[in-house]
């Protein structure tokens, strides 16, 4: 009996509501309940948005992460935002590449990567929120590594099928990123 | 069923209108409900349907009043305050008795407002909203397989007893994802021998219409509508109870507001609180009958709104003021926190016990 | 022998019109053209608000009585509904000129399939005589007691002329009933605007210059002498589109 709550957050156009869209369907496809609820309106363009994601065991009742277990946090307002927000313990993921500042706190588990440099480097441009995801997989094993590539087809939309490989191999880049 | 799928709230409620046999959307764009008029044009013209974009919302409302009138099974959906322009229509489709499906994914206000998720048209909703004395069916889906369920129901009821009905959803309901299950069910067909369908000269002419100049006659219509109204009232409420067979305290909540005190009615228990949950699905009619057994049993209520406090009125009613009720609410877009329906809740505890 | 036979299309009930008012001749001529044509059966009325209100008990067809000014959008949801249907609307000046004016433009603007019979008479009659957006300039009405003032009310609107800048209508034409050849003409004007949704053709609408006797505050006999010297003159009868003879034309 677990429930996880997820927030993701960052720029408009970051791919904050694919990376949460995957993760609820992981969650989905293992039979879990999951809720899926994005931040909507003027401020997604080019403003900070931001997505929650919730996977429980047990019915799912506000689909508003408060206080999310897993902060993944693409650019600094996001951090500034949210960082205190995070229960004692919980875990905080920053796109290192953006954020150029350390995480203040000292109760919770801070994982950087330079997610934007290593997308650019590697000739994955746009798929940073994909190698953050694959990142949070490898620490915290919020949905188990099998779930990975049934998740993907289900967000990929089969009219992009040569996109598929290419997010799971983002994926995997951020799965087996060594700090 | 069929296998669960991830969508939002507003598509899963379009892809149900259409399974519930609706061919005729008429709409106007408004955030946050827009997804829903993006599904119908890209579904209705693939099943030989009608998606069409009116020139105004008035418009919109007033060509879901000409399909419906041909007896077909039409819906509009907007926000806020396209459902203030809407009312006019509304007003005349009670008054014409005409079913019809109308989707509000309420926003803050008044005014413009703002795009966020609200329950401020609420005494809108249950009270009619536009003018003269008439009622609506009204629907609050908390979650996303309800914005699908209740779109059957409410056909379903609209035709059966000739009263437009109102889907009243919220921002998150509307643009939240979770796993659905449509309804693996045919469209009910209710028999419309009133549907303007042409004479083809075997039958006197239909007339649709809610003018009576004559005082009594209007008032003949009234009543005949109001009989309708009580069957309702007897025969349709529905609510959900949630821990609510040892409950001391009652909180009263629908939509997005149910679901954030459902967090808050765990934390109360785990902190040894006796807290359940009334959550009105039917807002009209008001499930007062579950309100009243509760009065029995609770010593006091909270009621969790998105708005000043407009239900609120309908829990005092229904519990004729024989308990303490009182307000938690955010209004303007804000949602209350679990944390702070939980506060509420030790609050309403710690009268309780003073009284 | 020609006897004098009322239009099967019409319904016994007595016209509740003011002694003199030319509503009773539209009627009469919409019913002449369902007639004509077969459709009554097939046909749905949509009655707007004003003096036309009750039009729902004159027509032998399915009718539906619409909110002031919303009988185009009414219009369009029972086309859309079954475009097999002949649908018409009846509306006066204040419902079709002024709260319903986007409803106009817009259902002409999508060529939508219906007929409109617009019956313009300069002024609102129901309500008792207030200024109409098609009242002429200089027009006394109950609140216009000094005559419309077009330099704080502005002018009148022309409906066929306005409505012909755009692509989506079919036909459009302005008829008056105030003389017996006038009359025959609208007739064919009339069911033409039929006759055009049964072929599918699209919106045709029209103006017919009206008379109200009771609120111009003259006789029948010198409204319709009022309709020939001031209305006609402002709103010139004829054609002001006709797509099909357009096309044929080129």
């Amino acid at each position: 009996m677990s429930t996880t709550q997820v927030l993701i957050a960052g720029f408009g156009g970051q791919g904050i509501l694919f990376a949460g869209k995957f993760l609820a369907y992981a969650g989905l496809l293992q039979g879990r309940n999951v809720s899926w609820l994005p931040s909507y309106g003027p401020e997604m363009r080019g403003g900070t948005a931001n997505c929650s994601v919730i996977l429980s065991d047990t019915q799912v009742g506000s689909p508003i992460v408060g206080r999310p277990d897993i902060l993944i946090a693409m650019n600094l307002p996001s951090l500034e935002k949210y960082e205190n927000e995070v229960p004692a313990g919980g875990c905080i993921f920053v796109d290192s590449s953006l954020v150029n500042r350390p995480v203040k706190r000292d109760d919770v588990k801070v994982f950087p990567i330079p997610a934007t440099t290593i997308s650019t480097e590697k000739g994955y441009d746009t798929l940073a929120n994909m190698i953050l995801m694959g990142h949070v997989i490898a620490h915290t094993h919020v949905i188990p590594d099998e779930m990975i590539r049934p998740a993907m087809q289900k967000v990929v939309s089969a009219r992009h099928a040569d996109l598929l490989e290419k997010n799971i191999e983002a994926l995997n880049l951020g799965l087996n990123y060594q700090a | 069923m069929a296998e669960k799928i991830l969508m939002k709230g507003n598509e899963a409620l379009a892809e149900a209108a259409i399974m519930a046999g609706c061919r005729h959307y008429f709409g106007y764009p408004i955030t946050p409900q827009t997804e829903v008029a993006a599904y119908m044009a890209k579904r209705m013209p693939r099943i030989g349907g009608t998606f069409l974009q009116a020139e105004s919302e008035i418009a919109a409302i007033n060509m879901v009043i000409g399909a419906a009138a041909a007896g077909k099974r039409s819906m509009t959906s907007s926000s806020s305050p396209g459902i203030s322009l809407k009312s006019e229509g509304i007003s005349y489709m009670a008054g014409c008795d005409l079913p019809g499906l109308i989707v509000n994914v309420q926003r803050g206000g008044p005014g413009l407002g703002g795009i966020q998720p609200s329950q401020s048209d609420y005494f809108q909703a249950t009270r009619g909203g536009g003018h003269g004395d008439y009622h609506l069916l009204v629907l609050a889906p908390n979650s996303v397989q309800e914005m699908a369920d209740l779109v059957f129901k409410g056909f379903d009821m609209s035709e059966k007893y000739r009263i437009p009905c109102m889907l009243l959803a919220d921002g998150t309901m509307g643009q939240m994802m979770e796993p659905v299950a449509l309804p693996e069910r045919s469209a009910e067909t209710i028999d419309k021998p009133w549907a303007l369908t042409g004479t083809e000269g075997k039958r006197k002419p239909n007339i649709i219409n809610s003018l009576a100049l004559a005082p009594h006659e209007l008032e003949e219509w009234n009543l005949e509508r109001f009989k309708r109204y009580d069957i309702i009232r007897e025969t349709e409420q529905m609510s959900e109870s949630y821990l609510m067979d040892d409950a001391e305290i009652c909180v009263v909540a629908f939509g997005i507001a149910a679901r954030v005190s459902q967090n808050a009615v765990d934390t109360a228990r785990a902190m040894g609180i006796k807290a359940g949950m009334i959550r009105p699905i039917t807002l009209w009619p008001f499930p007062e009958k579950a309100l009243k057994t509760a009065a029995d049993q609770c010593k006091a209520f909270v009621s969790v709104e998105l708005n000043m406090g407009q239900m609120i009125e309908d829990v005092k009613l229904s519990i004729e003021c024989c308990k303490p009720v009182s307000l938690c609410c955010r209004t303007g877009g804000m949602i209350p926190t679990p944390d702070e329906v939980v506060a509420a809740i030790v609050k309403a505890n710690e009268g309780g016990k003073q009284a | 022998m020609i006897v004098f036979e009322k239009p099967k299309a019409l319904t016994d009930a007595p016209l509740h019109y003011c002694p003199g008012c030319t509503h009773g001749i539209i009627h009469r001529l919409v019913a002449e053209a369902m007639d004509s044509l077969d459709i009554t059966g097939r046909t749905i009325g949509v009655a707007s608000v004003g003096c036309s209100v009750f039009t729902y008990n004159y027509f032998n067809c399915d009718m539906v009585q619409a909110a002031h000014g919303r009988a185009p959008a009414v219009a369009t949801g029972l086309k859309r509904a079954d475009p097999s249907k002949i649908i018409f609307t009846y509306q006066g000046d204040g419902d079709l000129a002024s709260i319903g004016t986007a409803e106009t433009v817009h259902s002409a603007a999508r060529g939508e399939n219906i007929t409109i019979i617009f019956v313009n008479n300069a002024i609102y009659g129901m309500t008792g005589g207030q200024m109409a957006p098609t009242s002429l300039p200089g027009q006394v009405t109950q609140t216009s007691p000094y005559g419309r003032d077009v330099n704080t009310v502005g002018y009148p609107v022309r409906i066929c002329e306005m409505l012909s800048t755009l692509d989506g209508p079919c036909y459009l034409e302005r008829v008056a009933v105030n003389n017996v050849k006038n009359v025959r003409h609208a007739k064919k004007a009339i069911e033409k605007a039929f006759r055009n949704q049964v072929e599918g053709k699209g919106f045709s609408l029209i103006e017919v210059i009206s008379t109200c006797p009771t609120n111009w505050g003259k006789t029948p006999q010198a409204a319709l002498e009022w309709a020939e010297q001031n209305m006609i003159p402002y709103y010139p009868l004829g054609v002001y589109k006709d797509k099909y003879s357009e096309e044929a034309g080129k």
